[in-house]
């Protein structure tokens, strides 16, 4: 009953700090739009359908008075979210689609780490075992059920620039095997995220499991974020991320809008 | 193409149920030999008709057929009472065949000549959206239409992040501006419409949407949602942003909007199995085309389907040859539009599906089933 009495009191006290702007909310989603760049994959596969956005009306003869859209997309276009099912090696466990993931998943904290500098440097930069270990050096041990989401401001690029597609894919950072396997089995995260298109490196098809962060995530029972955005307006730990996806019927995704929580103090 | 006697040979216009020389019924239209003589040559200046009124001066002229038969010419500039003239038939704004003579020799300029440019839709001095540059088609008609004299290309592309092969071909060329157009996204093609709707002469629809596959190896409605949506409602989306404006430039001066062009598959005509599906996707937009064409008529402006076999491409791969180069659909686009044209065959295998079509369609089917 203790609990439960500050709990409630814990909660009003932060809607109060929302509202008083002690505690900051950023948008980490994109705008979902025809505009934003979907994954590509070989033209012989099937491929994510374009976000299209199609008038009902719009205060016009064919509604006078209201204004709406249809809406069609991929499950994996815009700011997405990955279920554990959107993977093989996932498809097998319980509650592993958008709509039966447990709902205390959605809201997590998120250990940031900044690897934009060298992102700038080389595009197919990725994320090894040491460069976290440096990381928890600096800001304590990564705690379990937390995201890690790998800053590269890859976000603030054209979106020629920012798909990077080559004759050979698309050369984007990420991280490599071995530092995904470490994350899930050793730090035991809720989920990983990235500001690319996809929670892998763009030439990851050739690593050893191909797409790692998909095979490792899903495997577990893990969850992939990616297209996000505003990652440089987080501190390195501490901020909590919201990220509900639609319930979208044994869905392997969605387009999601992703806030963090952030305290101004 | 004038009616011949099968009876007496005797060539007649204008067309008739019996031989005006022998009385017999059996009038075939052929193709008759083009040349004639200019007789007589008046200029109307106060036409009755408004059409003309608007655009008079206008010259026309009797023309004597070497195969027989007299018959009034609208008259290019350049010919000469007395001389000898190459006759052809013209699609007039109103979709009616008409005479038009030209000098029988070639004449300066003489593409340029006004009466002879109010009957076809050369490219030449015109500006011309060609909406998909990403497609080997896309690239090799809009450096034919620069080639042929337009004063201005806009070559769309859908995904202007994605690279595509031939980019450096089109970027930097004088001439040539690459636009941002997915047509098959409605706020793409309105806001390219709403920039340079008002400066398209010519549109030439080069969707290029091709995938194997019939119904029962394709697994879902992913693939044909694809090709609708890229074929069929990318057509609809130009229609509706690009064909009210170009319908009311239809009488904008002698660089007026003239042309809509589709390159269509001619699989669109009789369904071909291994494609089957991507047929089904060609032959509605076929039969929009046809929508399209009637309701581009009051503004006088010419719809013409190119119609061609496999092309030379990727997706058509696994299919042997004979296959249509990119650049002789190409060549035929401009070729259509300097004639004033509203349908082509491009290639051994669209032309003898047309003509196999006309003569036994069921026997066409059979062996397309094989």
């Amino acid at each position: 009953m203790q609990g439960e009495v500050l709990q409630g009191k814990a909660l009003l006290e932060l809607a109060g700090a929302i509202a008083s702007d002690a505690v900051r909310v950023v948008d980490l989603s994109f705008t979902l739009s025809p505009d934003f760049p979907v994954i590509v994959l070989p033209p012989e596969f099937g491929q994510a359908a374009p976000v299209r956005i199609q008038e009902i009306s719009r205060y016009d003869a064919r509604g006078p008075a209201w204004y709406w859209n249809n809406v069609t997309f991929g499950e994996h276009t815009g700011t997405h979210f990955d279920a554990p099912i959107h993977w093989f090696t996932g498809k097998d466990l319980a509650n592993n689609a958008v709509d039966t993931m447990p709902p205390k998943d959605m809201i997590a904290p998120a250990c940031v780490i900044d690897c934009s500098a060298q992102a700038a440097q080389d595009p197919d930069f990725l994320l090894t075992v040491p460069i976290v270990e440096a990381w928890e050096a600096r800001h304590g041990r990564i705690p379990s059920r937390q995201w890690v989401l790998l800053r590269t401001d890859w976000s603030k690029k054209g979106w020629r620039d920012y798909s990077s597609l080559r004759d050979d894919g698309a050369h984007t950072p990420g991280p490599d095997a071995a530092v995904m396997k470490w994350l899930v089995e050793e730090r035991g995260i809720i989920g990983f995220g990235t500001e690319t298109i996809g929670t892998d490196a763009g030439q990851a098809g050739h690593f050893e499991p191909p797409y790692p962060a998909h095979h490792f995530l899903h495997g577990a029972g893990r969850y992939g974020l990616q297209c996000l955005c505003n990652l440089d307006q987080l501190p390195a730990t501490g901020a909590v991320i919201i990220a509900s996806p639609l319930k979208i019927q044994n869905g392997s995704g969605s387009p999601l809008r992703v806030i963090a929580l952030v305290s101004s103090t | 193409m004038l009616q011949r006697c099968e009876g007496c040979g005797a060539f007649t216009y204008p067309a008739r149920e019996a031989c005006p020389s022998c009385l017999s019924a059996a009038l075939i239209f052929v193709d008759a030999p083009p040349r004639g003589l200019l007789l007589a040559e008046t200029t109307a200046h106060v036409p009755s008709d408004v059409y003309f009124r608007e655009r008079a001066p206008w010259r026309i002229g009797l023309v004597k057929m070497n195969c027989g038969p007299t018959i009034v010419a609208h008259l290019h500039g350049d010919c000469v009472e007395g001389a000898p003239v190459r006759m052809s038939f013209q699609l007039d704004k109103s979709g009616q065949a008409v005479a038009f003579a030209r000098p029988e020799g070639e004449t300066p300029n003489m593409a340029d000549d006004r009466q002879w440019r109010e009957l076809t839709a050369d490219p030449r001095f015109r500006r011309v959206l060609v909406t998909n540059g990403r497609s080997a088609i896309g690239r090799e008609v809009a450096l034919a239409l620069k080639v042929a004299g337009a004063k201005m290309v806009f070559v769309g592309v859908a995904e202007p992040w994605r690279p595509f092969a031939g980019e450096n071909l089109l970027q930097g060329q004088d001439g040539i501006e690459l636009v941002s157009l997915d047509a098959a996204d409605e706020k793409s093609t309105r806001n390219l419409a709403a920039d340079i709707g008002g400066k398209v002469d010519i549109l030439v629809n080069t969707t290029d949407y091709v995938r194997p596959g019939g119904l029962l190896d394709r697994r879902g409605t992913s693939i044909a949602r694809d090709e609708v949506d890229q074929a069929y409602l990318g057509f609809i989306n130009l229609a509706q942003a690009f064909g009210p404006i170009m319908r009311m430039r239809g009488a904008d001066g002698i660089n007026n909007s003239v042309a809509w062009v589709n390159i269509l598959s001619v699989y669109a005509l009789a369904n071909w199995p291994a494609f089957g599906a991507y047929s089904a996707s060609q032959a509605a937009c076929l039969s929009l085309s046809h929508c399209l064409r009637a309701e581009l008529r009051p503004g006088g402006l010419k719809m013409m389907n190119v119609f061609t076999g496999p092309v030379d491409t990727e997706w058509f791969q696994t299919v042997p040859p004979p296959k249509v180069a990119p650049r002789a659909i190409a060549q035929a686009v401009v070729s259509g539009l300097k004639g004033g044209l509203e349908e082509m065959y491009v290639g051994d295998v669209a032309e003898e599906i047309r003509q196999r079509l006309a003569s036994n369609p069921k026997a066409l089917e059979r062996e397309f089933d094989r």
